[in-house]
Formats: C-alpha cells, sequence, structure tokens
C-alpha cells in the first residue's frame, strides 16, 4: 500500500507543478499583454522604432513567405491532382488551393515563419538586452522597457503579420495556378472563376482574424521569454528555444480553437 | 536624504540583505566597500528602484519608492543616475545615443545641442571622436567611460557609481575619482560609489560603509575609517588574506 501511495503521490505532485506552471505562465502572458496595452496608450508612441520594426518583421519576411506559401500551393494542386484526376475534377483543384490557403495555411504558414524568424530574434534580442543589465539600464533612464521594448514590436507585428498572410494567400494561389494552368491544362479564366468563385470575403476575413491573434500570441510570448530570460548566453539560448517552441504550440492550439469556433458559429 | 530601513532581499535560499540600514545625507559622497559577492550592487539597485526588496522601505527625501506606482517611480528617477558594473549600454545604440539616450526622450533639444553636450559629458571622461561607434566597437574601459558620462549627461542629483574605476588604466581612474569629487564639490551632487579599490574610496569619499554579511558593519570619515577598531573592516582595508573574514569563511559559516 505504502509504495502506491508514494507513487501516486509523486505523479500527483508532479502533475500539480506542471498545472500550476501553466497557469502561473498564462498569468506572466497575461500581465504582460496589460502591460502592453497601458503603454500603448500613453505616449509617446516611438514612430521611428515601430516603422523600424515593421520593416524588421514585415517587409524582411517577403521572400520566406513568398517561397513557402507558393511552394505549398504547388505541392497542394499537385497533391489534389493525384486524386482529382481519377474522377476527373481537375478543374475544382482551384477551389480547393484558394479555399484551403485562405482558410488555414496561410496563416498558419505565415505564423509559423514569423515565431522561427522574428519570434526567435526578439527573444534573443531582449534576452541578451536583460542578462546584460540594459533593461535595468533603461528604468535607471526612466524609460519603461514594456513601453520601449514591447509596444513597437506588438504594434508593428499586429500590423505586419495580417499583411503577410494576404501576400501568402495570394502567392499560394498563384503556386496552385503554375500547376492549374502549366500542368493541367485548365484554361485561365476557368482557373480564375474556379477560384474566385467559391471564395466569399468571409473565408478570407476568418483567415486574417487568425493570424492577427497569432501574432499577439507569437509577440507575447516572445516578448515575455526574452525579458524573463536569466543565466547568461545559455540562458538566453533556452529562453529563445522556449519561445519557438511555445509559440508553434499555442498558435496551433489558438488556430485549432478559432477553426472550431468559425464553423460552429459563423455560417 | 536617502534612508534604507531594514531592508531584506533574498533570491531563492540566498540571503543577501539582512535587516540593513544606511543612511546617506545629501550632498554627501558615500563609498561602499565589501567583498565581491557581497551584495554592493544588489544594494545599489534597491536605492534606485531596479530591484525592490522583499521587505523594507527605501525612502528619498522622505517618499518610500517601494510604493510608487511605475510612474511616479520613473519621476523620482529622474534625478538619478547610474553607472552599471557591466556598463550596460545599449548595443543597437551608437555612444552618441547611448550618452544623449534621456537629452533625446526628454529634451527637446536639437540634434546639434545635443551633439555638443554628448561631447562635453565624452571629454568629461577622457574620450573624444568616438561618438558614431557602436558599444561592440570600445574596450571594456570605454565602455565603462561611456556608461558613466550617459550617467552624468542630465546632471542628475544623485549618481550611484558601480565600480567606476574597475578594468580601468591608473591614470583614467584618477580621472574619473576627480571627476566624481568634482560633480560633489561644485555641484553638490549625492553620490553612492561602490569600490574594492582603497585609494579611491579615501580619495573620494565623505563617509566609507562597510557591507559584511548582509549587513553595513561599520561606517565612518575615510579617517575612522583607516583607523577602524573593527576587525572586519581592518582586515579589508589591509587587504590580508588572514582574519575574520577569511576565519568565518573558513569554519563553514
Ligand atoms: N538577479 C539575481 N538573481 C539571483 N542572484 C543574484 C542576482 N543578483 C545578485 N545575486 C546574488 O546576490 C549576491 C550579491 O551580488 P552582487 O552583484 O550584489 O555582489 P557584489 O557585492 O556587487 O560583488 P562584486 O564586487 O563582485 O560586483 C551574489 O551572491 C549573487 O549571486
Ligand atoms: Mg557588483
Amino acid at each position: 500500500m505504502r509504495p502506491f501511495r508514494t507513487f501516486a503521490e509523486k505523479i500527483f505532485s508532479g502533475v500539480r507543478g506542471r498545472v500550476i506552471g501553466f497557469f502561473a505562465y498564462i498569468g506572466g502572458l497575461v500581465t504582460l499583454f496589460a502591460q502592453t496595452v497601458f503603454w500603448l496608450f500613453s505616449p509617446p508612441l516611438r514612430k521611428w522604432q515601430i516603422l523600424e520594426q515593421m520593416n524588421k518583421i514585415g517587409v524582411a519576411s517577403f521572400p520566406i513567405v513568398f517561397l513557402i506559401t507558393l511552394f505549398t500551393g504547388i505541392v497542394l494542386a499537385l497533391q489534389s491532382a493525384y486524386q482529382m484526376q481519377k474522377v476527373s475534377a481537375e478543374m475544382y483543384i482551384a477551389s480547393l488551393v484558394a479555399l484551403s490557403i485562405t482558410r488555414e495555411l496561410g496563416p498558419v504558414l505565415v505564423a509559423l515563419i514569423i515565431a522561427g524568424r522574428c519570434g526567435a530574434a526578439i527573444t534573443a534580442e531582449l534576452g541578451t538586452m536583460k542578462v546584460t543589465e540594459q533593461i535595468e539600464a533603461l528604468e535607471t533612464l526612466s524609460v519603461n522597457p514594456v513601453q520601449y521594448l514591447v509596444v513597437p514590436r506588438f504594434l508593428a507585428m499586429l500590423i505586419m503579420v495580417p499583411l503577410l498572410t494576404i501576400y501568402g494567400d495570394f502567392c499560394g494561389i498563384v503556386g496552385g495556378y503554375l500547376i492549374g494552368v502549366g500542368k493541367l491544362h485548365i484554361t485561365h479564366g476557368m482557373y480564375i472563376k474556379m477560384t474566385f468563385d467559391p471564395l466569399v470575403i468571409k473565408d478570407v476575413m476568418t483567415g486574417l482574424i487568425k493570424s492577427f491573434f497569432f501574432a499577439l500570441i507569437i509577440c507575447l510570448i516572445a516578448s515575455y521569454e526574452g525579458m524573463n530570460s536569466q543565466g547568461g548566453a545559455e540562458g538566453v539560448g533556452r529562453a529563445t528555444t522556449a519561445s519557438v517552441v511555445k509559440s508553434f504550440m499555442l498558435v496551433i492550439i489558438a488556430d485549432c480553437f478559432f477553426t472550431a469556433l468559425f464553423y460552429f458559429t459563423v455560417e | 536624504m536617502i534612508e534604507l530601513k531594514n531592508i531584506y532581499k533574498s533570491f531563492g535560499d540566498h540571503v543577501v540583505l539582512e535587516d540593513l540600514n544606511l543612511m546617506i545625507n545629501t550632498g554627501e559622497s558615500m563609498v561602499i566597500i565589501g567583498r565581491s559577492g557581497i551584495g554592493k550592487s544588489v544594494l545599489l539597485k534597491h536605492i534606485i528602484g531596479v530591484m525592490r526588496p522583499d521587505s523594507g522601505s527605501v525612502a528619498i527625501d522622505g517618499t518610500d519608492i517601494t510604493m510608487l506606482s511605475i510612474k511616479d517611480l520613473d519621476k523620482v528617477r529622474m534625478d538619478f543616475g547610474m553607472l552599471f558594473q557591466g556598463a550596460a549600454l545599449f548595443d543597437s545604440l551608437s555612444v552618441l545615443e547611448n550618452v544623449g539616450f534621456q537629452l533625446f526622450e526628454y529634451t527637446d533639444m536639437s540634434a546639434e545641442e545635443i551633439r555638443q553636450r554628448v561631447a562635453e559629458c565624452l571629454a568629461k571622461v577622457g574620450l573624444k571622436d568616438i561618438e558614431h561607434e557602436k558599444p561592440a566597437a570600445l574596450s571594456g574601459g570605454m565602455k565603462k567611460r561611456v556608461a558613466l558620462a550617459r550617467a552624468i549627461c542630465m546632471s542628475p542629483k544623485v549618481i550611484l557609481f558601480d565600480e567606476p574605476t574597475t578594468g580601468v588604466d591608473p591614470i583614467t581612474g584618477d580621472v574619473i575619482n576627480r571627476l566624481i569629487r568634482h560633480l560633489h564639490d561644485t555641484l553638490s551632487v549625492t553620490s553612492i560609489t561602490v569600490t574594492h579599490d582603497m585609494t579611491s574610496a579615501y580619495k573620494i569619499a565623505d563617509r566609507i560603509a562597510m557591507l559584511h554579511d548582509r549587513r553595513i558593519v561599520d561606517i565612518g570619515t575615510p579617517e575612522e575609517i583607516r583607523h577602524s577598531k573593527n576587525a572586519i573592516t581592518r582586515q579589508f582595508i589591509s587587504g590580508s588574506a588572514r582574519g575574520p573574514i577569511t576565519n568565518e569563511e573558513g569554519s563553514g559559516a
């Protein structure tokens, strides 16, 4: 009896520790979010820094978003052609590509790209600032670190990620078009018609709403991990890994949640 | 006047400060000495509020800054300057932007005026023509001096120096000591300096406080400290490997 109880206790306390840790983490994120919103509305708004971050996060991500979504569009068209050709329904490939890219793959792929490319960079930068006392130095200079460091990145993310998603949607559709028209001999007019006929504004909007929340998640996790990293270069490395892994997980969980939400509510 | 009362601070199980009391008068030059890792930097960070005590109060001219909101605390900090032990320069900004950080943030001085003011501050610490370098391109001692220039740029009323002369050559060290003394004599700046270097401590201090075993164990004018009866202080200033400090470590206490 005794060994069993200690074993059970061990598991229980382990689980309890994890659960408490999880909620403490979410609490930390929510606190950071509240602070960010608070400082967002207290002047000054640092326009130059926002523009610089928009450049770093958004403009600099154009090539990789182009590459990944274009190829995803191509692959999607090819893979579905494999099935569709059996029932001579190649035309529907256009609709299939358009819908799955705008509703699902565009937002998620862009979010994952940004989490890996920019989330990691934000964590590494803020983490290095933290462990070299630069964040404390900001405070001694009467500048709030959340306002100076997080707000510009936050705004830049919220603006750029949805824009990148629109761009990614477009590139993905182009990828499908290349295969559809080039390889499967669907006519140009037919492909365009089959792309835009089933595509309603709702499809694009739900994708954009998703990407907006993904941006929020990525930026908050990246900043939180960075501002709370400790233990020198090793700690910054650990924080950066954690930032990417946690962003990926939360983005996918949020995606699942929103997809279900839109499925059951929006007609 | 800065008054620290019953400060407790621990990191996990590691108690760094325990029931620490210290009072620093306005216009005074206080030097804090103590062994490496004893908590001197932690103490300085409490005075400017970047660390909060587990309990106890830090009163600046009567207001307890541990109770202030972040915005009010930022206002209090406008009168403060701090030199960090590791310089803590912003490495994404140039030397000009680092030193003139608060000028860019809080004044509407023109770019040209800021440039002049920054050049003046850099000259005070013996540097020139490095405004456009990034901190990564500077030597350790130069970083320290740029950070010092940043700390004094807004002519604060209270300046905290964390080991200002560590890592610089003896000549520059003397320049820095003179600068601290000069700020004190001409602008009646309150300064709190952490140092290991007894020569510079005697040069700049009105009073010297010895931090040991989580609290201030001895305090007095340089003359009093020099002839202190406290065995711990005596061992520290003579720089001897034998004495009460090392004995208690040897016995595992
Ligand atoms: N952020 C922190 N987290 C955990 N422990 C810390 C932290 N900052 C300081 N400490 C601990 O507090 C103690 C005092 O550190 P502090 O940096 O104040 O020493 P110091 O007296 O300034 O030493 P030195 O003369 O070497 O600079 C050290 O034992 C250190 O491990
Ligand atoms: Mg120190």
